[in-house]
């Protein structure tokens, strides 16, 4: 089936319109511009590190830009702040960068790794979904997998920053508790499912993950 | 002012659950889309060259495999050839019986056959589904897990779940590393509970081969295929490389079946804007050209989505067809949470338990949810007389029967004494008489002392480490003295040499005999044919143990 990419993208964009307006009280698709608190200010072709002592954070294609809170209204402010306050208790020093090639949270997380002086990285989702993953372990391996993003809360993302940086120190810190909702499925899966393939439109294959400048206000 | 009676309906279960409308052009819509391909095959030489509109060399490497491995050009054309509407009329009637069908049902393209579900309700594709199921009679699959990984209590669960009438039971891990003790607790309870249960055990894919071909396991169901190239290519996959897998369970005498589903190539958003239940077809297809018996549908892990957009419980049902019109052992889902709704969990699994499926549940939880370790069932073990007294309502057979509390603690106890004396003879950690009590009176971990966890990780390794196997197991129960355990243990090992039960739809009888598609095959053609409930698994079915008796009131 053959249709013409033009009608195709007014097609979308009048439903997402249409969904913004209708479901804005569930999820959490704040339109572009809503942004609190920090604003990306600039970017370039992101580095491999070389300091020992760091954490690249990874964002998938949409966070913080066309998606601007996590799939249960969390901002995206409060997923950075306490992910980087996490990491400052620990000492360690942090960078980020977004990924544009993938939205696969496992393979953002990767790449964030690979970039890392230390080999530390943190992979996030708009929806919220994480993984602290290290560079020599396989893409879909990792060193702690947050799979439930509707029980990701600002105290778990501070957790995760934390053992984040210990891991980047060298220590084998315990896991982040890991928490399960037999609930979240019938809540929350079709917004998942949602949430993710916009996401997804917003993937390049083709573009390199680029080092952000973040302000935070 | 808010109205009162909006705020009560707010509160309702069925409003704590999410809702999404539909969205084609991504794929976010269960049947029927406009984005869906046109049936279509031409056949040139004895090759596909054309399938549902697309030439060859435009094939994705699903539509190379399907045309190649999936579909009997014997009757193709003859096949395409009847209008949709005819076929869906054909199939759902009674007077078309299923071998005469069956070799249309196996001979179209994945677009056909959903063209043809399209144009069905659920009533008429229960009626094909009772029709087309591979085996005379349904059974039912169990999970049998807990949050600890407390090997006496999934022995003891085990043995429960096989007295109660699962003839399929299914573990899985918290943590990977404890997979051996799972899979031998499971193997070695569901034998004192009734011989010849099947067991498996779901991990990643090369351990669960390995536990299979160790003789720790007689199944495996855990192989998942997708319904689009991006997203099978996600998972490091091929149709080609799940074909390998799947001959390596068939060689070593292992029964298998591939596990796929609605939602899941929308879920890890590559859906190529065409409806779940096309991709789901091209699943089952690729199911069928790797050679497989059978195969786990019903959306699966993804039901929350499909559950969550117009006619999903009825694409679901759709799918558990399309597998028994492909001539495949359909174990049908109805395992997942996807609601907080009593009734809706009901509703949905009527369409199962109703026309009947070789598996209704794959698997009801045999525990309580808060130890079902694949995130939770539909069912779980609070809901076990509730199956039961909804069988005897609608005189329908779910697989289960009525127990007596007597009878449920024995079992649970003989298992949990047997896995004390097997761990002894084994070499592996102590079970006290403290676990063995426990776990007898048991509903969940919450009421099972913690074990020593690294002790049991380590001993759990070093059974891969010292090649333990089946036949290990079978010595080590005859020296304890339970020369019966030993003995089903044996015949199950058995059952990987003479590889009889690899037949499509098979299980084992308490005597070993394989009951399958091939020696018991569906002959449904309406009333009083096919599976008929006899007259002695009725009394079973009826006599629940709060029923009153007339004669005990004088």
């Amino acid at each position: 089936m053959n249709i013409d990419e033009k009608a195709l993208r007014s097609i979308i964009e009048a439903v997402l319109q249409e969904y913004d307006a209708s479901a804005a009280t569930a999820v959490s698709a704040a339109p572009r511009g809503e942004v609190k608190g920090f604003e990306i200010a600039g970017q370039a072709e992101a580095k491999k590190g070389t300091r020992p002592d760091e954490v690249v954070i990874g964002l998938a294609p949409a966070f913080g830009d066309s998606q601007t809170k996590t799939i249960i209204g969390l901002p995206h402010y409060n997923v950075l702040k306490e992910v980087i306050a996490g990491i400052e208790e620990e000492g360690v020093s942090f960078r980020f960068i977004r990924v544009y090639h993938t939205s696969d949270v496992a393979f953002v997380a990767h790449a964030a790794a690979k970039l890392s002086g230390s080999g530390i990285g943190v992979g996030i989702q708009s929806k919220g979904t994480t993984v602290i993953h290290q560079k020599d372990l396989a893409p879909l391996s990792n060193l702690e997998l947050f799979p439930q993003s509707p029980l990701l809360d600002d105290e778990t993302f501070r957790a995760i920053g934390k053992n984040a940086a210990k891991y980047a120190k060298g220590e084998s810190p315990s896991p982040v508790p890991v928490r399960n909702d037999q609930m979240a499925r019938p809540k929350y899966q079709a917004f998942a499912a949602l949430l993710h393939i916009k996401e997804t439109e917003h993937c390049d294959p083709n573009r390199k993950p680029e080092e952000l400048k973040v302000i935070f206000k | 002012m808010k109205s009162k009676r909006f705020e009560v309906l707010a509160q309702r279960p069925v409003n704590q659950d999410g809702y999404v409308q539909e969205w084609p052009e991504v794929g976010l819509i269960t049947m029927n889309s406009p984005f869906d391909p046109k049936p279509s095959i031409k056949i040139e030489n004895g090759r596909v060259t054309e399938l549902d509109g697309k030439k060859r060399a435009d094939f994705d490497m699903l539509d190379t495999f399907i045309a190649d491995h999936a579909i009997n050009l014997d009757y193709a054309e003859e096949a395409m050839a009847i209008d949709s509407l005819e076929f869906a009329r054909m199939l759902c009637d009674i007077n078309v019986p299923r071998d005469e069908i069956v070799k249309y049902t196996t001979a179209m393209t994945p677009a056909k056959v959903t063209d043809i579900l399209n144009k069905m309700n659920v009533l008429e594709m229960m009626m094909a589904l009772t029709k087309m199921r591979p085996r005379l009679f349904p059974s039912n699959q169990a999970h049998v897990t807990n949050v600890k990984d407390q090997p006496v209590q999934i022995a003891a669960d085990a043995a429960e779940a096989a007295l109660r009438g699962f003839d399929e039971l299914e573990t899985t891990v918290g943590i990977v590393r404890y997979a051996p003790f799972n899979a031998m607790a499971l193997m070695v309870g569901a034998q004192v509970g009734r011989p010849g249960i099947l067991t498996q055990c779901a991990v990643e894919e090369a351990t669960e081969l390995l536990l299979g071909m160790r003789g720790f396991t007689a199944y495996a169901e855990t192989v998942s295929v997708y319904g689009t190239e991006p997203v099978f290519i996600d998972g490091d996959d091929t149709p080609w490389s799940k074909s390998f897998l799947a001959s390596c369970y068939a060689s070593r005498g292992l029964k298998m079946r591939f596990t796929s589903g609605t939602g899941s190539e929308v879920q890890m958003g590559y859906a190529e804007g065409k409806s779940m239940l096309y991709l789901e077809a091209r699943c089952q297809y690729v199911t069928k050209g790797a050679g497989v018996q059978g195969t786990q549908n019903g959306s699966v892990s993804c039901v929350g989505v499909p559950a969550a957009f117009p006619s999903g419980i009825r694409a679901i049902l759709a799918e558990n067809v399309i597998g028994a019109m492909l001539d495949m052992e359909v174990a049908s889902s109805n395992d997942q949470t996807f609601t907080h709704s009593d009734l809706r969990r009901v509703a949905r699994s009527l369409m199962q338990f109703v026309p009947g499926t070789d598996f209704l549940c794959s698997g009801y939880s045999a525990v309580p949810n808060y130890d079902n370790m694949f995130a939770g069932s539909n069912w779980d073990a609070e809901d076990y007389d509730d199956w039961n007294v909804i069988q005897r309502d609608l005189k329908i057979d779910g697989g289960l029967k009525p127990v007596s509390e007597e009878e449920v603690v024995a079992a649970r106890n003989r298992a949990a004494r047997v896995m004390q004396a097997l761990f002894k003879e084994l070499g592996l950690p102590e079970i006290t008489d403290e676990e063995v009590e426990a776990a007898t009176y048991a509903h969940g971990s919450k009421d099972m002392p913690d074990r020593t966890v690294v002790e049991d990780l380590k001993a759990a390794q070093g059974l891969l480490e010292r090649k333990i196997t089946g036949i290990d197991m079978v010595k080590a129960l005859y020296r304890a003295g339970f020369e019966d355990v030993a003995d089903s243990l044996f015949k199950i090992t058995l059952q990987h040499v003479t590889g009889d039960y690899l037949h499509t739809s098979a299980i084992l009888d308490k005597d070993f005999n394989v009951l399958s598609a091939v020696n018991c095959p569906n002959a449904y053609t309406g009333p009083m044919t096919g599976y008929v409930i006899s007259d002695a698994r009725w009394e079973e079915i009826k006599n629940i143990p709060k029923a009153v008796d007339p004669d005990s009131i004088k």
